[in-house]
């Protein structure tokens, strides 16, 4: 088994294991998620618990406080409550539930902040430089504490892949460490950006990397770099995180993040966890998705179990 | 619905401030395959000379449904007077027909067989999971799409049987009687026929009493082909068809898979024949993980090689060898994943374990696995797995700390039943493996390459397989050693057995 050292908090050094991943082996256990059938009132239940668990994103250039306001509408109450009840009534459908957070660029929190404010929906906001990561740490952290005090409550950070593939393990730790720091009591989500690391050895490398140094959460993907999330990466990471907690007793969360875009997709992620860690660890306080057009989908997905056909697609707002 | 539901399953504080309950346990409805598509006849005759006809004795038998109990419906019963004239159908359509046809033609019937199985495969493993027991999952995703490509391999091979060969005079046999277990029905017919035909023989083929009505289903396909009568002839019986079949005087070669007893009883009714015989018989094979090992996917492979059709498949890695270092992590992680494994109704697609084939087998796997808490292993089966009421069912489970002097590490269980033992260095791990009677299969896992290579070499199986298990190709030669057997099926080695080298 592969094992880096790195020295932890008060100079301790601490062994950091890496068990070794078998690429096809992986492969197929995850492909075996995509054969599991998930209908009637499962398929209902994981549709409201996906729903639950996305962190609606916009991460662009264009972003404008209209922009995020529209999201935040969406991500409060994703289809208009009364209008959703009249195709309820038949089959008793629970109201659809709010998303579990937005995720926008630091500039962009204080706008959502104050709308979403007693909603119970978080404040995400991606941080240290993303989606590169490629600026002095002193910026990364400014641009941490910046979003925190904006009234970011969930920090997405990105590892200095620069650092990572070149070997330097240490900063890679110093920096989630000292991001975790910054963070406050602001939750932490690691993104590996697992489609830059080139194999699934490297990816659970990284991900034992973040989780010892201080991540609640390890998250895929920025969504600007293809390939993003993908199951056979997602399940990987939820094995690192199953032994962590063998090991150490905490929890981790999990996010995917990037080409998420079905309900389909949705459910054979939620099967992977289901069997990967256990039901315990389906919550939005343990697993989020990373998407935007995927609550389209299971809005509409929701809609057909209702009325018994898919439902006309503009009646969903596109944000 | 469901979060009422869930919150009041499970009632665990969120610290988020909405009220929602934050976990579910998320429990799959049940998702069938409708079993409509299969249309099953009140009785079913012998397939002769290219027609169903009755069985000579007027008795027929019933085939059950494992899952459920229930009979399915009734099957003739072949005395020696059926096999018998079978065997002249089979004769005569070698010597009319078959022998006279180029590679070419040969090759033209094939890949229509397998062409036919294909479109008609859900059919296909709807009836394979009803007989059989085994999850529709597998006999959709595993069984029948290896059948059709065990017909289009040895499709392409008819024409270029010299080509295999090359320098040495090549003919067909004869007539081939052929005899095949219960756990692949139709897999092993296919292993079987496609293969004879190929090399220019005729056949007549026996399936297990317990799963005859693939084999069945399966003369509709050579009726739609036009395979010409006589060709392939199909006799449903039990042990004593078998033995009509194997020792009938102008039977030209034998190929038996089944149990190393029956095969031993073939291999002495044949002995002062001029009959050629290959056997494939049972196995013990051992799965070795070593320490640095992908353990994860180790895993993966440990499960699919032992929990796979029920274990019901005679190259299953029932012996787990564990380096002592990682053992203890190994078994944590192993109970953790087949507490997942979910065991019910095989025509729901989320059946990972079916029925248990038959009783008899089902009371066999229970002897054991009492015989193997007297001798001493530790034994574990998931606690909060429940099996349906009616139906042969059985736990996965696995018993640790077993000793190779165990009688359940010595013989074959053939169910979801898997020993555990520990080992120092990769020579205690050779040895152990190789301390058994069979000799089919064995599984290495270990990420380095060089270790997996001397280990190999040195593992007295017909397969080996490395950082996987359980694979199957109509490529790759399979086959055993000692009491798995000898002669090999699949390949171009594969072939040797149903033809004469001049």
């Amino acid at each position: 088994m592969r094992s880096i050292t790195v020295r932890g908090p008060e100079g301790r050094l601490l062994p950091i294991l890496v068990p070794p991943v078998d690429e096809v082996g992986a492969q197929e256990r995850a492909d075996f998620f995509t054969k599991r059938s998930i209908k009637k009132e499962s398929k209902l239940q994981a549709l409201y618990l996906a729903i639950r668990m996305c962190d609606l994103t916009t991460l662009e250039g264009a972003d404008t406080p209209g922009k995020v306001l529209q999201l935040c509408a969406k991500a409060k109450s994703p289809v208009p409550p009364g209008l959703f009840a009249a195709f309820a009534e038949k089959k008793k459908l629970e109201p659809i539930p709010s998303v579990a957070a937005v995720c926008v660029y630091p500039s962009m929190v204080k706008v959502a902040a104050d709308v979403l404010r007693g909603t119970g929906i978080h404040i995400a906001s991606v941080a240290t430089a993303f989606p590169s990561g490629q600026a002095p740490l002193s910026t990364k952290l400014d641009d941490t504490r910046f979003a925190v005090e904006q009234g970011a409550d969930e920090i997405d950070m990105v590892i200095n892949r620069g650092a990572f593939l070149s070997g330097r393990y240490q900063e890679v730790f110093d920096e989630i460490r000292a991001v975790k720091e910054a963070c406050g009591p602001a939750h932490l989500k690691v993104i590996l950006e697992t489609g830059e690391l080139g194999s699934l050895d490297k990816i659970r490398l990284a991900a034992e990397i973040a989780m010892e140094a201080g991540a609640d959460f390890i998250k895929t993907s920025t969504g600007k770099i293809q390939p993003a999330a993908t199951l056979p990466v997602t399940l990987v990471m939820l094995q690192s995180i199953a032994d962590f907690y063998r090991r150490t007793g905490k929890k981790i969360g999990m996010k995917p993040a990037g080409g998420i875009r079905t309900a389909k997709q949705a459910i054979q992620y939620l099967c992977m966890v289901n069997e990967t860690l256990g039901p315990e660890w389906l919550t939005p306080d343990l697993f989020r998705f990373g998407a935007s057009a995927l609550l389209n989908d299971l809005l509409k997905q929701i809609f057909k179990e209702a009325t018994g056909r898919y439902y006309y697609e503009k009646a969903f707002s596109l944000d | 619905m469901l979060v009422k539901r869930a919150k009041a399953a499970l009632n665990i504080e969120t610290p988020t401030p909405s009220a929602r309950p934050v976990t579910l346990s998320f429990e799959y409805a049940p998702s069938l395959e409708s079993a409509d598509i299969v249309k099953l006849k009140p009785r079913y005759g012998l397939y002769i000379d290219g027609k169903m006809v009755e069985p000579s004795s007027g008795r027929y038998f019933p085939t059950v449904n494992p899952a459920t109990e229930a009979v399915l419906t009734e099957i003739a019963e072949a005395t020696e007077k059926d096999v018998d004239r079978a065997v002249q159908a089979a004769r005569k359509a070698y010597e009319k027909v078959w022998s006279k046809l180029s590679g070419r033609e040969r090759g033209r019937y094939l890949f229509r067989i397998a062409r036919i199985i294909q479109e008609r495969a859900r059919e296909f493993a709807v009836l394979e999971t009803l007989d059989n027991g085994k999850p529709i999952r597998e006999s959709r995703d595993i069984d029948i799409p290896l059948v059709a490509a065990h017909f289009f391999y040895h499709a392409g091979w008819a024409d270029k049987l010299q080509d295999a060969f090359p320098g040495r005079e090549i003919s067909s046999l004869g007539v081939v009687g052929q005899v095949i277990p219960w756990n692949f029905p139709l897999l092993m017919a296919a292993w079987k026929i496609a293969p004879a035909l190929a090399c220019g023989n005729t056949v007549v083929l026996k399936p297990a009493e317990t799963t005859p009505l693939t084999a069945l289903l399966l003369t509709e396909v050579f009726e739609e082909a036009g395979l010409p009568p006589g060709v392939v002839n199909i006799v449903t019986g039990a042990g004593a068809t078998g033995a009509a079949l194997v020792s009938h005087p102008d039977v030209d070669k034998v190929a038996f898979t089944g149990s190393t007893e029956v095969g031993k009883e073939i291999l002495e009714a044949t002995a002062k024949t001029n009959k050629k015989l290959t056997l494939e018989l049972g196995g013990k094979s051992a799965h070795i993980v070593f320490e640095d090992a992908a353990l994860d996917q180790a895993v993966e492979g440990v499960v699919n090689g032992i929990y796979f059709n029920q274990g019901h498949v005679c190259c299953a890695g029932s012996r787990l060898l564990l380096e002592e270092s990682i053992a203890e992590t190994f078994i944590e992680k192993l109970k953790k994943r087949i507490d997942k494994i979910r065991v019910g109704n095989p025509l729901d697609k989320n059946t990972d374990i079916g029925a248990i084939n038959s009783k008899r087998e089902f009371e066999k796997i229970q002897r054991l696995v009492a015989l193997g808490k007297e001798e001493g292993g530790e034994f574990y089966e998931p606690a909060g797995t429940v099996l349906p009421a009616k139906g042969y069912f059985h736990k996965p489970c696995f018993f640790a700390n077993v000793s190779s002097s165990f009688t359940l590490s010595r013989i074959e269980i053939f169910g979801p039943v898997l020993t555990i033992s520990t080992f120092r260095t990769p020579q205690e791990a050779i040895m152990k493996a190789n301390d058994t009677s069979y000799g089919l299969a064995a599984g290495i896992w270990s990420e380095k390459g060089s270790k997996i290579q001397k280990v190999a070499s040195a593992l007295k199986a017909g397969v080996i397989w490395a950082n996987t298990y359980n694979k199957f190709d109509p490529s790759a030669p399979f086959g055993g050693y000692f009491e798995s057997g000898f002669g090999r099926e699949g390949g171009r080695h594969g072939l040797l057995p149903y033809l004469e080298e001049k």
